[in-house]
């Protein structure tokens, strides 16, 4: 007879500038549920200054068993990281 | 005066301190996590507004009480909470029913106190505000869903409500020292709230499928120290550490 409540995933955005990161899921009945239940659960100790749900079953994730063929090809090519030339001293913030 | 400033004090730190204690006795039986929570930071937000009602009345009572021993150490008729506030957790349409119908009054009663004369009362009025308008919300969203959900919740619902309406108009009464506050400007009149609080509250609850109830008779007491027997029972839980080990801490 108990239902359950569906699962979202909740993100928060810890201070203006930086961005949304994972923090968790909860149950709620619907996205306003969900985000109050977010304030209380994640930003109850200053966290946030901004959530955001996501119900869970709206994210397609990547299948662990296909990790080799996604991502193993890319181990061997350090050539993609741009660090195979000199920087300037004059540019800074790199 | 000083006297009358402090039941003034202790009048709205109560109704504070018994309803934060009704809720905290969810910590850990709420009927999900994520409510569980909700319950207990608004117990906490409450307790946090009750230790700066209670430094301040010790400050004007000047007797070198510590607000511990404001909360802990009285005997049941020298509480001054309303009626409501003391209400047992019968379960959760209980429990958001009497938030919700105190969350409306006080969240009404600090938009004046904002106002008062009192600059520590309407400091403290200005910073709980912020927590009370968002219990209110979060009363007010429980009601709808719950009274405008399943046969089963709605039925819950009204029965709360028709239950602990009797204790709505309490909120409203004033002793005779709260007249004496009203007059100097330090207190707030409730009897301008009241038409603003049923009508508040009406909307609410009709928009939940909710019937709004028309009884006329209501029960009062509170305010004078007079309380229903759950209080006796409340208080012997939470003053049980201070009774049986006098002056422990942690």
């Amino acid at each position: 007879m108990k239902k359950e409540w569906p699962l979202w995933e909740i993100f928060v955005r810890s201070k203006n500038g930086l961005e949304h990161r994972h923090f968790g899921s909860l149950h709620a009945a619907d996205a306003d549920m969900a985000l109050e239940n977010a304030r209380d659960v994640y930003t109850r100790r200053k966290e946030g200054v901004s959530i955001w749900v996501v119900e869970s079953k709206n994210i397609t994730a990547s299948n662990p068993d296909n990790n080799g063929e996604l991502f193993e090809p890319a181990h061997d090519k350090v050539y993609r990281h741009p660090t195979f030339y000199d920087l300037p001293d004059e540019v800074k913030h790199m | 005066m000083n006297n009358i400033l402090y039941k003034y004090i202790l009048g709205i730190a109560d109704n504070c301190l018994i309803l934060g204690q009704r809720l905290g006795e969810l910590c850990g039986h709420g009927p999900s996590l994520e409510t569980d929570i909700a319950c207990t930071n608004i117990s906490l937000d409450l307790f946090g507004q009750v230790r700066s009602y209670y430094q301040y009345a010790s400050q004007i009572q000047g007797e070198g009480k510590s607000e511990d021993d404001i909360a802990m150490l009285r005997p049941e008729r020298e509480y001054l909470n309303v009626l409501l506030v003391e209400q047992p957790n019968t379960d959760f349409a209980y429990v958001m029913t009497r938030q919700f119908l105190f969350d409306m009054y006080h969240y009404l009663f600090l938009q004046k106190l904002q106002e008062s004369n009192d600059n520590t009362l309407e400091a403290i009025a200005k910073k709980s505000i912020k927590e009370v308008s968002y219990h209110l919300r979060f009363s007010s969203d429980w009601i709808k869903r719950l009274g405008d959900g399943t046969q089963e919740s709605h039925d819950r619902i009204q029965l709360a409500v028709n239950d602990l309406w009797v204790y709505t108009d309490e909120l409203f009464h004033q002793t005779e020292d709260d007249k004496v506050m009203v007059s100097n400007g330090v207190g707030v009149d409730t009897s301008v709230l009241k038409d603003n609080y049923y009508n508040s509250v009406s909307e609410v609850l009709i928009s939940a499928t909710i019937e709004v109830p028309e009884s006329k008779y209501f029960q009062k007491g509170g305010k004078l120290g007079i309380h229903t027997e759950h209080l006796g029972f409340l208080l012997s839980d939470m003053q049980y550490m201070q009774r049986a080990y006098p002056n422990m801490s942690w």
